[in-house]
């Protein structure tokens, strides 16, 4: 009874557990791997008798500091950094507002409205930046961290107000209600009572917009051309590749120190996190 | 200290008409409860004198201001509701200071005002915990405790026991009954439990359909009910309602149905004469039907047959059959009788209640 019992959670849970643990975690392993591999093992050709591919006996730092040195990625690392944090914060002022109204006030149209907030959320980038394309260039803005800064609140405000929208909800109504009879006013109570209860869910809703902004690939793409005005995903992909000739090394340096700052964020907030996504306040 | 002036007060709603021209006059000191079955409009008024609803149409009073345009801050009230509301992010001490500190009072005055309401309530020892870590009857405590430190001028409770357990409900009743003997605040409480109405109430305001029913001492609700509703509500178990037939034989007038036949008291018979041939309905309370004994006039006593047998131990609810009737009597503990017997029951004669049975008032 035992034994099978044992038997079944290894084929059912550990092993499969295992394997998918395995499968996240090896490009991550790999671009550290590549990251620190001189050039010499990365150049090999795979039939040669020493090869191998899966670790290095002579560990370099030597892409990194040509990435730093070299390239413009402290440039880009910067940038990403100042477009992701303010366009986080614009869009999670927008969202908190919205998501508040959305969840609380009672005015005409509001379902309506919620509604198309979604589905801006739903249109492709693929398909809006075409139109936001001429848009920047009719404020001139092309080349700016602004053109980005602007760009990102179109999927991040209804990302965030969507989601503090649903954690507003799962706040007993009561709760500013009482605190309006004790003396505050409604903004009062929002300010004083909602928001510090809803810290958990502002807290992912910024997690994510910073991601999610961190991590953006086509805007930045179209609207920023000089190498030291690009972001991380775009100046690794568009600036060590050059012609046919891939840079592995600076390649798999920027991308493992690019993805640094997201996977701090994350560790710091995970609890946050988490309760933010289940919504769960309990008066 | 205040009175608390409903004019006409009305709520709706898109499609429900929710309030319907309430009058209440709640005196000063006074403990008005309103009481009714889910969805008759209670909750609804008591939100619409703490400023939470928009009123549709009428007046409320507070003192001797008119609130209706007032904010929820301004009207000098403090509530109670049914979940607690406290705010689960400060300490009991913050929860029951906040009110003190938006209205920006001197630091040692709400350290003072805490302290006294919190020796009050007996919650001292709980100041510096989290609403989390407290048990319901402790949170209630904190609740009222919130809503004292403010010494407003009238108190609005929305069920605030109803999600405590039968035996914490009970005490809580008696402490707040205390409470309000010793603060002498105005205060308003919604329920839909008529014994916490009739226990706490000054005055008890019955309400079913957005309509108030009645208005009146919790004994005057009881013995003299406006309404068939009222009479059913009030009191437990429940009033009996048979319809019978009103007739005049010879002068003396009677109430009968299949089974039985009961004199109407002289008191009533001048009142009752009109309806003679007609059809009303009899109201007669558990409590008001005994065994009868050779003391009764036979008048007032008829033969029934036991269906379920109910003791209680201080008393014994008998459910009978009497004809096509059906009545629950509270008899006795010492009465003893089987189901399927039969018994001889009779009726306190100046305790039957008659009722219009198109409009269901009292006739």
């Amino acid at each position: 009874m035992m034994i099978e019992r044992r038997w079944k959670k290894w084929v059912y849970f550990y092993i499969p557990l295992t394997v998918f643990v395995i499968g996240t975690l090896f490009p991550f392993y790999w671009m550290f791997i590549t990251a620190i591999r001189p050039d010499a093992e990365l150049y090999r050709s795979w039939r040669a008798v020493n090869n191998a591919p899966f670790w290095t006996f002579h560990p370099t730092f030597e892409h990194v500091r040509d990435l730093l040195e070299k390239t413009t990625f402290p440039y880009w690392i910067w940038n990403t950094f100042f477009i992701a944090v303010v366009s986080t914060m614009v869009s999670l002022f927008c969202g908190l507002l919205a998501g508040y109204a959305l969840a609380r006030l009672k005015f005409p149209m509001a379902g309506t409205l919620g509604t198309s907030i979604f589905v801006t959320y739903l249109v492709p980038p693929t398909l809006l930046f075409i139109p936001l394309a001429d848009i920047i260039r009719s404020f001139q803005l092309g080349d700016t961290p602004w053109a980005l800064i602007l760009t990102y609140p179109t999927f991040l405000i209804p990302f965030c107000t969507w989601l503090l929208m649903g954690y507003f909800k799962t706040i007993p109504k009561e709760l500013e209600e009482c605190a309006r009879i004790d003396g505050a006013t409604r903004f009062g109570a929002m300010i004083r009572i909602i928001f510090p209860i809803a810290v958990p869910g502002i807290l992912s809703a910024g997690i994510f917009a910073f991601t999610l902004s961190w991590n953006e690939f086509i805007y930045a793409l179209v609207f920023l051309s000089s190498p030291e005005k690009k972001t991380v995903p775009v100046g690794v992909v568009s600036e060590l590749i050059r012609g046919d000739i891939y840079f592995w090394g600076q390649l798999m340096a920027g991308a493992l120190l690019g993805s640094v700052p997201v996977a701090l964020v994350y560790s710091f907030f995970v609890e946050y996190y988490v309760t933010g996504l289940t919504g769960s306040v309990k008066g | 200290m205040a009175q608390v002036m409903l004019k006409d007060l009305n709520k709706k709603y898109d499609e429900v008409h929710a309030v319907k021209d309430v009058n209440l006059h709640v005196r000063d000191k006074e403990f008005v409860v309103l009481v009714g079955p889910s969805g008759c409009g209670k909750s609804t008024t008591l939100r619409m004198v703490a400023g939470l609803e928009e009123i549709t149409g009428g007046e409320i009073h507070i003192g001797d201001r008119m609130v209706n345009d007032l904010p929820p801050k301004d009207r000098d009230i403090a509530m109670v509701f049914q979940n607690y509301a406290l705010y689960p992010h400060m300490t009991v001490y913050d929860n029951m200071a906040f009110g003190l500190k938006m209205r920006k009072f001197p630091k040692n005055e709400i350290e003072q005002r805490v302290r006294d309401a919190a020796q009050l309530l007996g919650i001292q020892e709980l100041l510096k915990r989290k609403p989390r870590q407290l048990s319901g009857g402790q949170r209630q405590r904190v609740a009222v405790g919130r809503a004292i430190v403010r010494h407003p001028q009238v108190f609005l409770f929305d069920e605030p026991l109803s999600n405590l357990d039968a035996k914490l409900r009970v005490q809580m009743r008696v402490e707040l009954k205390r409470l309000h003997d010793r603060l002498e605040t105005t205060a308003i409480y919604v329920t839909h439990d008529q014994v916490e109405a009739m226990t706490l109430g000054d005055r008890v305001v019955v309400m079913k359909d957005g309509w108030i029913q009645q208005v009146g001492e919790p004994m005057e609700l009881y013995s003299r009910p406006a309404n068939k509703f009222v009479a059913g509500f009030i009191g437990s178990p429940a009033m009996n309602f048979v319809d019978v037939t009103i007739n005049d034989a010879g002068g003396t007038i009677t109430a009968e149905t299949q089974g039985l036949r009961l004199v109407v008291p002289p008191a009533k018979a001048g009142t009752l004469r009109p309806y003679k041939g007609q059809s009303v309905t009899l109201g007669v309370r558990p409590e008001d039907v005994h065994v009868a004994t050779a003391a009764d006039p036979a008048q007032y006593s008829f033969d029934t047959t036991v269906d379920v047998v109910e003791p209680l131990g201080s008393e014994i609810l008998l459910d009978v059959r009497a004809g096509s009737a059906t009545l629950v009597a509270r008899v006795e503990p010492s009465v003893r009788v089987k189901v399927h017997e039969s018994v001889r029951l009779a009726v306190n004669a100046d305790r039957l209640h008659f009722f219009d049975v198109k409009n269901e008032h009292a006739i």
